[in-house]
């Protein structure tokens, strides 16, 4: 898609053509230990990859380190994977920190996101409401993903709805955060939900 | 590639030393890589630059771009934090040594055409 040309004089590529592939990502966000890596790793091509931001950079205004002088060492982790689409197009899949406290980061994962995956336990269903208020506030196309873990309690999708307070008019859906198909068919909602808005915006 | 267990210095001497020592430093990019995201393509260029000034993470960078890689996966193969990366990064796109997909690839709203892309790619995983 995407043909880049060395936009530098003097890389002395005299006009070679090298064709650097575009990128987009989903969010997978949730509370901490809700599934969102294991999400990622099972639909991902590549084993899900850590990379890790320096909270000293970051995080400067936003945690006050100052007497715990241990802790300047603090990293955030990220968890990604990756599916390429075609060789022109790749697609990434960002988990979100579950710490409450690294909610600055989300915006950069957010920024440019096709859209987001708000995973929930139903043991936990709170746990969703930050990524939800995140999503909904910067109006951020969003699925909700009630991961339903073997043995945890059933509830209907209204009732999960009503227990959420989500708009009727974002998509609800229960997944299997281990089954590379159920996550498949999530990924399949949100594109098609960013689609079914952009629509509406066009 | 380099593994965590591989990493010199012992645990007193904290995760901080070896990131900044490879970047003498540095903690912002030169402006080449200010535009760095998490998800910018990178790829190597075959150069004929001198590489004699380079950092073996420098060449380490340019040996995982032979093929296109992410900023993200760059950190995530290299060990080490994305800022340090992007630093890194940075001297090499002033060099001409890597090339990188344009910011504009990565902005919102993105259009019907590239999420019907997406949608297709997904589908047939």
């Amino acid at each position: 898609m995407v043909s880049v040309q060395s936009d530098r004089p003097d890389s002395g590529q005299g006009g070679e053509e090298v064709l650097v592939p575009s990128s987009v990502k989903i969010v997978v966000a949730g509370g901490f230990g809700v599934g969102k890596t294991t999400m990622v790793g099972a639909v991902s091509e590549i084993t899900p990859l850590r990379t890790e931001e320096l909270l000293t950079e970051a995080g400067e205004e936003i945690d006050d380190l100052y007497g715990v002088e241990g802790k300047t060492t603090t990293t955030v982790a990220l968890d990604f994977g990756r599916i390429t689409i075609n060789p022109e197009l790749v697609l990434y899949l960002f988990g979100t920190p579950g710490q409450d406290r690294f909610w600055f980061l989300w915006d950069e994962l957010a920024i440019g996101s096709i859209g987001a995956v708000v995973l929930v336990d139903t043991r936990r269903l709170d746990a969703g409401f930050g990524a939800i208020d995140f999503f909904e506030r910067r109006g951020i196309p969003f699925v909700v993903a009630v991961n339903c873990f073997q043995g945890s309690h059933s509830y209907t999708a209204e009732e999960m709805r009503a227990a959420l307070d989500v708009a009727d008019t974002v998509p609800l859906v229960l997944c299997d955060a281990r089954d590379r198909e159920s996550c498949k068919a999530v990924l399949v909602r949100v594109i098609e939900h960013a689609m079914n808005r952009l629509d509406v915006m066009a | 590639m380099s593994n965590s267990s591989d990493w010199w210095y012992d645990e007193a001497a904290g995760p901080m030393v070896r990131p900044y020592a490879m970047v003498s430093g540095r903690t912002r990019p030169k402006p080449a890589g200010e535009d760095l995201t998490l998800t910018t393509q990178v790829r190597a260029l075959r150069t004929t630059t001198d590489q004699a000034t380079l950092s073996v993470e420098h060449l380490e960078i340019i040996k995982l771009c032979r093929k296109p890689l992410s900023v993200a996966e760059v950190a995530a193969y290299l060990h080490a934090p994305l800022v340090v990366v992007k630093v890194l990064l940075s001297d090499l796109i002033q060099r001409g040594d890597v090339i990188t997909s344009g910011p504009a690839t990565t902005v919102t709203p993105v259009d019907m055409n590239l999420l019907q892309k997406v949608l297709d790619g997904v589908r047939a995983i």
